[in-house]
């Protein structure tokens, strides 16, 4: 295999790395991983989460280590792994999503940022100098920014023209002037309005045709399709397909990200539980990425959310919580009355039952410092009152109980959450939610940084909650969902897209709805 | 509410980390009751020494009477920043709000002669309505409440000056300093009571009221809180409104004590105070604003500046132990928590 790795037209490819294996504990994130991008190429990069992707990005940038693998850079070999700043030094660029920029300070002072914070020996910043020369680079880039401008008054996509300018030019020049760089663009486009992301990639041929490569990120097969010139799969850490993007169709790479092999292992379901009578309605709603959310849940219904990120999927399920400002949408409970989203708060939501375990446990679940007991009983301290007084060894005595019921180890609500692992954090938050019998459960990523064997004991706290009440599910581990959900809501760019349920329910199916665009709708 | 400010005091959350095994929990369980005790016995430490250096002038009666009473005025301002501190915000307006207080009760009583009682209603009137004017600007508004009360500290400190004609006003009616301190229990003046009381009260409300728990999860985890259904809006108000309040107070105190109000003795006070805070909550209970906490300090920084001057030490010497002492005590105290972080 490794030897057919030179490009298509057989010239020197820019980057090249073969045989790549690293793996975290007994975890193997790449296994045998290769990828080649000839001069002037852009290049697609696919692949699911968890296929490999960022840890092989995470390789070229000098984060990790490999356990073995080679790497040539315009043919000449360079040994793995890379000390910091060789990456530079060799031409190889980085745009992350999140930019790296400091939005409140100009565009100027953003541009100098990456010299700011390495240049030695330098006094003084020349900065008519510096804003003059700015002003030739962003012209030759034939973009129209004013270096004095904040980066937080910028358009999003203007951020991030600024960031991937900033990555080819601010970084100094390479050891090999003259010879093209390589840029790697990580999921430029999730944040972007449609309209603006031609924008983004009229600068990304621009960049292309002075003979720099560019290896673009993406989970978005539409976006793969226009701007690539080729492109590699990843699955499981390993190339599972590489070819000329014109040659291949929409299915073809669904088919290489998602594995056919997949299919056959569907999980199996007991039988569709019957939805009862409605307990939730959701009408209307925007907030954040999510775009006139419309659904319906019955009691005992565990309903999960997901969608590439930037489809909103999230915020969907945040904002009925009080998490985020609402634009517009309505919520009803039951057979009562249709609430106004837009003036909703964490506390309305509490008030009526509506509760979120988050996904960013450490500042929105759990306070670290505080004991196991005053996490748990923060949500219903009236229950502890003993005439004006709390009673305090009641509130031990509730903890206790919880931390035995939901299996917190060590099962001490003396100590402090923070000394908890992960996964015993995520069980007191539930714990401390499901005590209060929530009409309707929220869960955000519930299993992230959570081990494995905490993970099964959350499914089943989760799934004897749902007895009681509805359960919303908003995750990007698809496997997750197969296993926990009776149906799951697809989101495409803040829309319901697909709906998935019954034997469609699988791992497999929901990443190759995600894959599949908006505009094809339903499934069925 | 978009900044995500980090409490004061407090040296960021715990990293998930193994939970201490049994050996580690016993050896945890006798660090942190060191921890707890440390400052009292080093109080009792300092009595003794100083005892037997100047057993004729430091251990006598009229001395501890002294020493336990005359701090109260900084042992209410202490108390009063405990509360905005535990809620994760800032009070520098205390001080001035005091001084106002005082000069208020001065001006209302000797020069317009309005009766005592009435002058201190208004006095903690006015500084209560000062809280609110802090609550409205820094969290209705928005604005970071070290900006907001450091504004509002000068702004009132200027009003004190004007009104005060930059003078002393004497004359305060001797019926408040008869009931701040020349009525005595167990031979103490009745103030040092009045400090104790208060004490009582905010470790009760602080640790067995729901209000208390709420004021302690919104300071440590504010997302937390507001995303569990704390109105934490109103609970940071809330705080801002009792230290205002407890600045008047202290006024009131201040005023009693001395039969006058000055210019500057109450502002002198605000870092004092926050020291004493600090200093208080690496004691009795370690890692937390606590209002048994700042007495041991407020009487432990007391009993050391006594010693000294009687030793013969100049006036300059109560800053550099001030501040010495809470230096000492905050980086012994975190040296003594990550070790125990690491144990763990």
């Amino acid at each position: 295999m490794a030897g057919r790795m030179s490009t298509s037209d057989g010239s020197t490819p820019l980057l090249r790395l073969d045989g790549v294996w690293k793996r975290f504990g007994g975890e193997v994130a790449l296994g045998g991983a290769d990828l080649a991008v000839a001069p002037g190429e852009i290049h697609g990069l696919l692949g699911a989460n968890g296929s490999g992707k960022s840890t092989l990005i995470k390789v070229l940038a000098g984060f990790h280590d490999v356990d073995s693998g080679t790497l040539e850079v315009h043919g000449r070999p360079v040994p793995l792994p890379l000390s910091p700043g060789q990456p530079a030094a060799l031409g190889l660029r980085f745009v992350h999503q999140d930019l790296g920029l400091v939005p409140s300070l100009s565009v100027l002072e953003n541009y100098l940022l990456p010299q700011l914070a390495t240049s030695r020996g330098r006094a003084s910043v020349g900065w008519r100098h510096a804003r003059a020369r700015l002003r030739e680079v962003l012209a030759r880039y034939e973009l129209d920014l004013d270096p004095r401008a904040t980066v937080a008054d910028l358009r999003p996509v203007d951020r991030a023209l600024l960031a991937i300018v900033r990555a080819l030019e601010g970084v100094g020049t390479t050891s090999d002037p003259g010879r093209g760089q390589l840029v790697v663009l990580d999921e430029p486009t999730v944040f972007l309005p449609r309209n603006e992301v031609d924008r983004l990639f009229s600068l990304v041929r621009r960049v292309a045709s002075t003979g720099s490569s560019v290896v673009f990120v993406s989970h978005d097969l539409d976006e793969v399709r226009e701007i690539t010139d080729r492109v590699t799969v990843l699955r499981n850490g390993r190339r599972a397909l590489t070819g000329v993007t014109a040659d291949l169709g929409h299915d073809q790479l669904v088919a290489a990200i998602v594995g056919a092999d997949l299919d056959v292992a569907a999980s199996y379901r007991a039988a569709e539980r019957s939805a009862g009578t409605t307990a939730l309605r959701v009408e209307g709603l925007s907030a954040g990425l999510a775009d006139q959310v419309s659904f319906t849940a019955g009691t005992g219904e565990v309903v999960g959310f997901t969608g590439l990120l930037g489809s909103g999927y999230e915020d969907a399920v945040r904002a009925l919580a009080g998490a985020l400002d609402v634009r517009a949408g309505t919520v009803t409970l039951d057979d009562g009355p249709a609430r106004e989203l837009r003036s909703w708060s964490p506390r309305a939501a509490t008030d009526h039952g509506i509760v979120l375990v988050p996904g960013d446990r450490l500042t929105e679940g759990i306070v670290g410092d505080l004991p196991v007991t005053d996490n748990l009983t923060m949500v219903n301290l009236r229950h502890y009152l003993a005439g004006p007084w709390l009673d305090r060894r009641a509130m031990r005595a509730a903890a206790t109980t919880l931390v035995e019921r939901y299996d917190v180890r060590p099962p001490d609500p003396r100590l402090l959450v923070g000394q908890l692992s992960g996964g015993n954090q995520q069980k007191v938050v539930l714990a401390k939610w499901i005590q209060t019998r929530p009409r309707v459960l929220l869960l955000h990523e519930p299993t992230q940084g959570v081990d494995i064997g905490a993970r099964q004991q959350i499914y089943a706290a989760v799934r004897a909650a749902a007895g009681g009440c509805v359960v919303l599910c908003a995750s990007s581990d698809h496997d997750q969902l197969a296993q926990l959900c009776d149906r799951v809501l697809i989101l495409h760019r803040g829309r319901i897209g697909a709906e998935l349920h019954g034997s469609a329910l699988t791992k497999a199916r929901i990443t190759e709805e995600c894959l599949r665009s908006g505009k094809e709708g339903s499934t069925r | 509410m978009t900044t995500t400010e980090s409490a004061p005091g407090e040296s960021g959350t715990l990293p998930p980390g193994r939970p201490p095994g049994r050996r580690g929990a016993v050896s945890t369980l006798v660090a942190r009751s060191a921890e707890r005790i440390a400052l009292p016995v080093v109080w009792v430490a300092i009595i003794v020494l100083f005892g037997v250096l100047r057993p004729d002038t430091f251990l006598t009666a009229g001395n501890f009477s002294a020493m336990f009473s005359s701090q109260t005025s900084l042992l209410v301002l202490a108390l009063a920043l405990t509360i905005p501190l535990t809620a994760g915000d800032y009070d520098l307006s205390v001080g001035s709000v005091a001084s106002l207080s005082a000069m208020l009760i001065g001006i209302l009583n000797v020069q317009l002669g309005v009766p005592v009682v009435w002058a201190v209603l208004v006095a903690l009137a006015v500084a209560t309505l000062i809280g609110v004017a802090n609550a409205v600007l820094s969290i209705a508004v928005g604005v970071d409440t070290l900006i907001v009360t450091l504004g509002m500290g000068t702004f009132v400190q200027g009003i004190v000056s004007w009104t005060g004609n930059d003078s002393t006003v004497t004359g305060i009616s001797a019926e408040l300093v008869r009931v701040v301190v020349q009525a005595r229990f167990l031979g103490i003046p009745v103030e040092f009571w009045y400090g104790i009381v208060l004490c009582a009260v905010l470790f009760y409300v602080m640790e067995f009221t729901p209000l208390g728990r709420r004021l302690l999860i919104v300071g440590r985890g504010r997302e937390v809180a507001r995303l569990s259904g704390v109105r934490v809006r109103l609970v940071r108000g809330g705080a801002l409104v009792s230290s205002a309040f407890l600045a008047g107070l202290a006024g009131v105190l201040i005023a009693g004590t001395s039969g006058a109000a000055d210019q500057t003795s109450a502002p002198l006070l605000l870092l004092p105070a926050f020291a004493a805070a600090f200093l208080g909550a690496t004691t009795i209970m370690p890692g937390r604003f606590n209002s048994w906490g700042v007495l041991v300090a407020v009487l432990f920084l007391v009993t050391g500046i006594t010693g000294l001057q009687q030793l013969g030490a100049r006036p300059f010497v109560q800053n550099l132990f001030y501040g010495a002492a809470l230096i000492v005590a905050v980086v012994l105290s975190f040296a003594v928590r990550s070790r125990r972080r690491k144990a763990a």
